[in-house]
């Protein structure tokens, strides 16, 4: 996976959380976190705000860890270069 | 001395699904549901496209149109359920016992849509200045203000905001109040007016909020549905009611409280058990009296399985037959007008001898073994009535009323 996505979510993540971006890694879960449902819809809004993607609710739902996070990021950042040309027509 | 006996003397509604009680209760009788693709707001910018709003709703029904200007729309609703209730009670300005008399209102929003009107030209369109009248529009008490107003109230008038359980906590105190005598007479409920783009845009990001519709206690729930409305009764002594003839359509029992101290936004199953069993004790009821209970029942995924454990909690496995319904399915989450409306909406129905569906129910969910009245009303006069509401900020209020 491109290092960049992971560690700009990596960032938003720690820093939503308050936490020391060294302690947050790719296969850290959001329970070792301590992140729960309220953090976790602050995470997603640091996201849609950090990538300029809409994240919707149901594609949230179900991720528990930071790779699913960055995984999920990484898919609806190639929907949104996808869906760029059909936006122009 | 023996306390005071509590009773509602007059009841008033405004919602989507009826612009008075009559209409409200014929709503709820044939199953109606009122949420519909939201008017009031661009929803192409939303996430999601429907909720509750009042269909038509024309102030100048109601107010001349000054009135109408210095009123958001939330204190508009709360004048109006309120004028329903005072006129069924058989009272008008002036009444003798509007001397010793106090309203408490209950609202979670407040007037915080005339606030975003007023931030748009500030912060968008770069206007130097706002409008004076945001501050008295904006500020929660309007409603219960502009009551004591038109009615002469100068006892105690307040308005409690917390969050879904503002106006369970309204109509608690009010009738603690009445019982304990600092008061003879209050007008109590609540009013929510939560459709601006701000506050729609708040809870989307929150992510508890229905793509579709609202279908509490169904395996295929996924999220509230938002709804405006008002809803207000007139409480008085059973002694005051008599003497003076007055209409009496229930008997305030008991009311709880509890505070889950547990988290600001996940529900918890003992806070709300508490605050039950609180207002069962406060009532003198067993639990086994409880003929129907209206849940507070939102539809999030994770509300109504842990509303069923707390009502297995204090009914035991009597729980699996006692008719638990959510009218939210019907009128939308009307927020801190939610304890008001519901309780309305319950007295109502069961005075005319049936029970108020959960509409939109599709399937069973093993984690919410409830009789909730699934989509098709039914015949039951229930005596001991229950209505629950709990907050986020885990704030809980629960109410017990008796038909008479």
């Amino acid at each position: 996976m491109p290092e960049e996505v992971r560690d700009r979510v990596i960032r938003c993540i720690a820093e939503a959380q308050h936490l020391d971006p060294e302690t947050v890694t790719i296969d850290s879960t959001f329970e070792e976190l301590g992140i729960d449902s309220l953090d976790g819809i602050n995470i997603l809004f640091a996201l849609e705000t950090e990538f300029e993607i809409d994240i919707p609710d149901d594609a949230a739902q179900n991720i528990r860890t930071v790779r699913e996070m960055v995984e999920g990021v990484e898919r609806l950042l190639a929907e949104k270069v996808d869906s760029r040309p059909q936006e122009q027509a | 001395m023996e306390p005071r006996r509590v009773v509602i003397t007059g009841l008033g509604a405004i919602s989507a699904i009826g612009d008075n009680v009559a209409e409200l209760t014929a709503a709820l009788r044939r199953g109606a549901c009122g949420i519909r693709p939201i008017q009031l707001v661009d929803r192409s910018k939303l996430r999601f496209s429907n909720g509750a709003e009042v269909a038509g709703y024309d102030p100048v029904r109601y107010f001349d149109p000054k009135e109408a200007s210095l009123l958001d729309r939330f204190a508009q609703f709360a004048v109006i359920a309120a004028r329903e209730a005072v006129a069924q009670a058989g009272l008008e300005a002036g009444s003798p016992l509007f001397r010793r008399a106090g309203i408490v209102t209950g609202s979670c929003v407040g007037g915080q849509t005339t606030e975003d009107e007023g931030f748009v030209d500030l912060y968008l369109r770069g206007r130097p200045r706002i409008n004076p009248l945001i501050i008295p529009k904006t500020m929660a008490n309007a409603g219960a203000s502009r009551i004591s107003l038109e009615y002469g109230i100068k006892g105690p008038v307040y308005t409690v905001s917390t969050a879904c359980s503002s106006s369970s906590h309204a109509i608690g105190q009010a009738f603690w109040m009445v019982r304990s005598g600092i008061i003879d007479l209050a007008i109590t409920g609540g009013s929510e007016a939560m459709f601006s783009m701000g506050i729609l845009k708040a809870w989307e990001a929150m992510r508890v909020v229905s793509p579709d519709t609202c279908r509490p206690f169904s395996r295929d729930r996924n999220g509230l549905i938002l709804g405006e409305a008002g809803a207000m009764m007139v409480l008085e002594t059973l002694e005051s009611a008599r003497s003076r003839g007055a209409p009496i359509l229930a008997e305030v029992l008991g009311f709880g409280m509890s505070s889950d101290a547990h988290h600001l936004t996940q529900p918890s199953v003992e806070g709300p058990a508490l605050a039950m069993q609180a207002a069962l004790g406060d009532a003198g009821l067993a639990p086994e009296a409880i003929g129907y209970v209206n849940a507070h029942g939102t539809g999030t995924v994770a509300n109504d399985p842990t509303e069923t454990a707390a009502l297995y909690s204090v009914f035991g496995p009597r729980a699996s037959k006692l008719p638990v319904s959510s009218t939210k399915s019907m009128h939308g989450h009307t927020l801190g007008a939610a304890g008001a409306l519901e309780a309305v909406a319950s007295i109502a129905a069961a005075r005319e001898g049936f029970l108020p569906p959960t509409v939109n129910f599709t399937e069973p969910d093993p984690a919410c073994d409830l009789d909730v009245v699934p989509n098709v009303s039914r015949p039951g006069n229930p005596e001991f009535l229950m209505s629950n509401s709990f907050a986020f900020g885990g704030l809980n209020a629960v109410l017990v009323f008796r038909v008479l």
